[in-house]
């Protein structure tokens, strides 16, 4: 039999707390719940318990415990274009995580296909020259719960992301310290999560050599000013602006130049889209190539009017929402209240960058009472605007259909 | 460094650990004594922490007893009922999925109980 800590097996204590019967079976919220959000998912289950109990984190929504999966209350994204800390969402894929992090014997290597082997401390890399950069972090199955058809994986809603200032140094400085020999070819980042199973397979991903050297890519030891939260990935992590959040490695402790292409399973198999516009196949379909996933693609989002909501009638409807560009930044938002036949410019926000959430405002004038239909586009800096109609593929990736909220006017 | 020097030095760092073993200080850590790194105008903090867990099973009395004994070695219960309703074969691809990718050690006799249980599933609102 194939040895693995037995040791991580929880005893057999039962917890029984509000329990609430689901179709002849006995499903309990744990005890430290603090109340029940509901994310609208097609079909359900749709109700997941809001959770306090995460150290440095506010209330979040528990997707799982172990290894966490925690969303982000999406009313946090109407308080400012950046999200704080203890509300950034939270994914981690094994649960052999650290829950305790030494930083003064923290030690990032850099070696592979390199002149010279480097063990830099936390203060060497506090010494090197350091940037700033505003970007957002976005699982690649955000929204994976609105899939319709419905696809397995983490069903969350929209709040597997997040926008935080990045503080740290550029990775290309890194490397370039150590030399790349030539004929490198590609950088792989692993961190200090490790799999709960001998031979599985640990979780680690790479860039290209240009791409990990293009002067953006990061290692952050600061978000929003403050070092980064342990679930967040302290006292280190890479930072791939306008890249899905799978690149961004957390307790990144290992950079391996490549001198041949990456086939680990995280790379080769796992994280890959269809070679289709908006990623997009028809359930069923085999036979097309695929890619890793890569570049984010421009979403938006009301924010101050939840879906279903009923809203006091008035001389104006104020709609306000974050969007972003995906891989660069956000040239137009528009708002539609007729199902698309004609859209109204709003006003954005300040700029904070081409990674960052753009805030946006508008407002509908002497709105008719009874039901009304909003939607949201973003057309980004290269002039790609989201779609109107959703994408699919198995694998929940990369959704960015244009929002709609359902209101009505009361 | 001459060897009588090497031999000063050799003396005296064992006289130095000598010393720290028989005054040894056992207070525990306090917070503000922990580890930190400062440099260049920033200090970052050593933490150590407690991720909750409380254990929860699989419902559903002895009918759970392999996905018990099996899946939680690995993961808690919480994402499993989240999953939209799934069909057999969808399930069993998923149990299929974690022994050949994710190694989880789940012995042949164990499997067809496993998916049983996952079949049977239903979905919550």
């Amino acid at each position: 039999m194939t040895s693995f800590d037995r040791d991580r097996a929880p005893s057999r204590r039962h917890f029984l707390t509000q329990a609430s019967l689901i179709g002849g079976m006995v499903v309990t919220y744990p005890a430290w719940a603090a109340s029940v959000v509901d994310l609208g998912l097609p079909g359900g289950p749709s109700q997941r318990a809001l959770t306090g109990a995460f150290p440095q984190k506010g209330p979040m929504i528990l997707q799982r415990s172990r290894s966490p999966l925690l969303e982000t209350p999406f009313e946090t994204f109407d308080r400012g274009v950046f999200t704080p800390n203890d509300r950034f969402f939270v994914r981690w894929h094994w649960a052999d995580i650290p829950e305790a992090v030494d930083v003064t014997s923290f030690k990032v290597a850099v070696r592979g296909h390199v002149n010279t082997a480097l063990s830099l401390s936390m203060a060497d890399v506090l010494k090197m020259p350091r940037v700033d950069l505003a970007a957002v972090n976005q699982c690649s199955g955000n929204s994976r719960g609105y899939f319709q058809p419905r696809v397995a994986g983490g069903q969350w809603g929209n709040g597997a992301m997040g926008n935080a200032r990045w503080t740290g140094v550029r990775l290309r400085d890194v490397l370039d310290r150590a030399g790349i020999k030539s004929g490198a070819v590609a950088v792989r980042f692993n961190g200090l999560d490790q799999p709960t199973v001998d031979n599985g397979p640990d979780f680690i991903k790479s860039l290209d050599i240009e791409h990990a050297r293009d002067g953006e890519v990061m290692l952050a030891f600061e978000m929003n000013g403050e070092q980064l939260p342990l679930l967040n990935g302290f006292p280190l992590r890479l930072i791939v602006p306008g890249w899905y959040a799978t690149y961004w490695v957390k307790m990144l402790n290992d950079i391996e130049v490549l001198d041949a292409p990456d086939q680990n399973f995280w790379m080769a198999t796992a994280y890959r889209i269809p070679e289709t516009p908006h990623a997009s196949v028809t359930p069923g379909q085999t036979g097309f190539k695929t890619v890793p996933i890569n570049r984010m693609v421009p979403r938006s989002f009301f924010t101050n009017v939840a879906d279903k909501a009923t809203v006091k009638s008035g001389a104006t409807l104020p709609l306000r929402g974050i969007a972003f560009g995906g891989d660069c930044g956000v040239s137009t938002v528009e708002v539609s209240a007729d199902q698309g036949k004609s859209w109204k410019k709003a006003t954005l926000g300040r700029d904070a960058g081409a990674y960052s959430f753009r805030q946006w405002s508008t407002q509908l004038t002497e709105p008719r009472s009874g039901k009304l239909t909003l939607q949201v586009r973003c057309t980004n800096a290269k002039g790609e605007v989201q779609p109107g109609e959703p994408n699919w593929n198995g694998a929940g990736f990369m959704r960015n259909v244009i929002e709609q909220v359902e209101l009505t006017i009361a | 460094m001459s060897p009588t020097g090497k031999r000063i030095v050799g003396i005296c760092t064992f006289l130095l650990a000598l010393g720290a073993f028989a005054g040894l200080d056992t207070r525990p850590i306090s917070a503000a004594e922990k580890s930190t790194v400062t440099a260049s105008g920033v200090t970052l903090h050593s933490v150590s922490t407690k991720f909750p867990d409380p254990g929860r099973l699989f419902p559903g009395g002895s009918s759970a007893d392999a996905i018990n004994n099996n899946c939680l070695a690995c993961h808690s219960t919480g994402m499993v009922f989240t999953q939209p309703k799934m069909s057999r074969a969808e399930w069993q691809a998923e149990v299929n999925k974690m022994r050949n990718t994710y190694k989880a050690p789940v012995a042949d006799a164990d499997v067809p109980a496993i998916v049983d249980y996952l079949a049977n599933l239903t979905v919550g609102k």
